[in-house]
């Protein structure tokens, strides 16, 4: 084999045309299995897309680079299951894009999150971490406090229904009004977020101030929805 | 390189055969690989390839080879999880339908229990009610002996079951409504009435505490005592956790309160809620390390 080598190196447009062959062995091992993607990740039934109010959560969790020091993905092993709860499932995050599992955790994972903590804890906390937690290193972020941009809404749900994420025409024509409703939960349109989006989706004021739907009301929305949209991890756990 | 041409020239010092270039007098040698590298690289295939056969490796279509040995990740970590959970029966099997009075009085089952309780509320309670219980502003403090719900173990333990506005379908149910319908001067007497309670300075004979009799006895009691386990505080001890200064009490009268405790019974088993229950009212009495 080494001889092979040898009088290959001599050839070197064969040279080239090999090293291009193994290099791409590489990439065909990255990139097949994802051509399977589709029969290899279950996304689970029950698995609801995120309300357009806790999509701009989510736009602006990114924004302001949570991500960066939380991580969205609880990995299998025991005693992350003992802390977070059933590991991360892939189809729990099949609507996301792009998903937020991150590797580093200078906060904790909040993949579970939601549910775990009042509304009125994370107004707190976001405000100024110190408030709640006083050891917390975390960055305050007041400027949440602010309005609400809804105008983008439509358009980012069109964009992630393309990308398959299950949003009616409904949903997309009514994305922005949703948003406002679901932090509204006496206005017209509150039952009608939970008639398209599920029961379970959590129309209230998150914010607490109900005059105002601002980004705060979006980011708590957000981190209330999270581990929430479907309950398929909780499976793994179930005795046989 | 044995085998290779044999016409190249020889570099006397080394014994190794030369590539044949030249560069103004200086000839390259043709060095072998070494053999470590080889060797090396030798193993690592062979690795690849018992590892194939071993470990889950290809995919196929809708599938993966399994390997020999059937390994699953997420099976191996629940049942390292499960491996946790059964070492912990040994005492957390006591706490499943507790006799809170022995358990307590138990210091041996204490010792063991102790460390684990004081775990389980820094990860879960002590974001809200900080790290000793002392609470924070808009949060209840634990650690004084006064309870809105009701202080013996079993309530505590039911009221970290439920939650308070929680989740759960017997979740308890509180609320300060809104009193955006009285009037700014309604308000801002009442208000004032509130603020003057604890320290005995509000007037019973005035206008604002007929006030309180109409709308605010109902819950707060009729002394303002609060203690009938219905989630509204006493107004009389300056316990309120928004505060009771005028301007706080105003802002709450306008906008109501909705405090909410989140409903644990999805999260902690039943043994680890009536630990806490436990560790909670120990706090209380200043017999557990926070």
């Amino acid at each position: 084999m080494l001889i092979l080598h040898y009088n290959l190196e001599k050839v070197s447009m064969a040279l080239v045309v090999a090293i291009i062959g193994v290099a791409s062995i590489g990439g065909i091992v990255e990139i097949a299995p994802l051509f399977t993607i589709d029969e290899t990740v279950k996304v689970p039934e029950d698995l609801r897309p995120l309300t357009p109010l806790e999509l701009a959560g989510r736009e602006i969790y990114i924004r302001e680079g949570c991500y960066a020091c939380h991580s969205q993905m609880i990995r299998s092993l025991a005693d992350e299951i003992d802390r977070y709860g059933p590991y991360s499932l892939a189809g729990e995050s099949a609507y996301d894009h792009p998903m937020l599992w991150g590797s580093k955790r200078t906060g904790p994972d909040l993949a579970r999150v939601g549910g775990k903590y009042s509304d009125y804890w994370h107004v707190a906390h976001l405000i100024n971490p110190r408030n709640v937690v006083s050891a917390s290193i975390m960055p305050s972020y007041p400027w949440l406090l602010r309005p609400l941009d809804t105008g983008k809404l439509p358009a980012e749900l069109a964009t992630l229904a393309r990308l398959g994420v299950p949003y009616s025409e409904v949903m997309l024509t009514a994305a922005a009004s949703d948003a406002m409703a679901q932090s509204r939960p006496d206005s017209d349109g509150a039952t009608e977020v939970q008639d398209r989006y599920g029961a379970g989706v959590a129309v209230r004021d998150f914010d607490g101030n109900v005059e105002k739907v601002s980004e705060m009301d979006a980011v708590v929305a957000y981190l209330q929805s999270l581990g929430t949209q479907t309950r398929a991890a909780l499976q793994t756990l179930e005795e046989e | 390189m044995s085998g290779a041409d044999d016409d190249r020239p020889v570099d006397p010092v080394t014994g190794y055969q030369t590539t044949g270039h030249n560069w103004n007098g200086i000839i390259e040698l043709n060095t072998p690989m070494s053999r470590i590298a080889v060797w090396a690289l030798v193993l690592a295939f062979l690795y690849s390839v018992v590892a194939w056969i071993l470990l889950p490796a290809w995919p196929t279509g809708n599938h993966y080879t399994r390997g020999l040995l059937g390994l699953d990740q997420g099976a191996e970590a629940v049942d390292g999880y499960r491996q946790i959970h059964d070492a912990r029966q040994g005492w957390m099997a006591r706490f499943d339908d507790p006799d809170f009075a022995a358990l307590a009085g138990d210091p041996a089952v204490m010792a063991e229990a102790g460390p684990a309780a004081t775990r389980l509320f820094h990860d879960n309670c002590a974001a809200c009610h900080g790290d000793d219980g002392g609470g924070g502003p808009g949060f209840p403090v634990l650690s004084d002996g006064y309870w809105m719900w009701g202080g013996d173990p079993a309530t505590i333990a039911e009221t970290i079951r439920v939650g308070i506005n929680g989740t759960d379908p017997d979740t308890r149910i509180s609320e300060m409504p809104r009193f955006d319908w009285m009037s700014r001067e309604e308000r801002a007497i009442l208000a004032d009435y509130v603020a003057g309670l604890p320290a005995q300075s509000a007037d019973p004979g005035s206008p604002a505490a007929q006030l309180f009799a109409d709308n605010c006895a109902t819950c707060h009691g009729d002394t303002a005592a609060g203690g009938l386990d219905n989630g509204a505080p006493s107004l009389a001890d300056a316990s309120v956790i928004y505060g009771q200064d005028a301007e706080t009490v105003n802002t709450t009268l306008w906008a109501g309160r909705h405090g909410t405790m989140p409903s644990w019974s999805g999260r902690l088993t039943p043994a680890e809620i009536n630990l806490l229950a436990l560790h909670v009212l120990r706090l209380s009495q200043g017999r557990a390390t926070p």
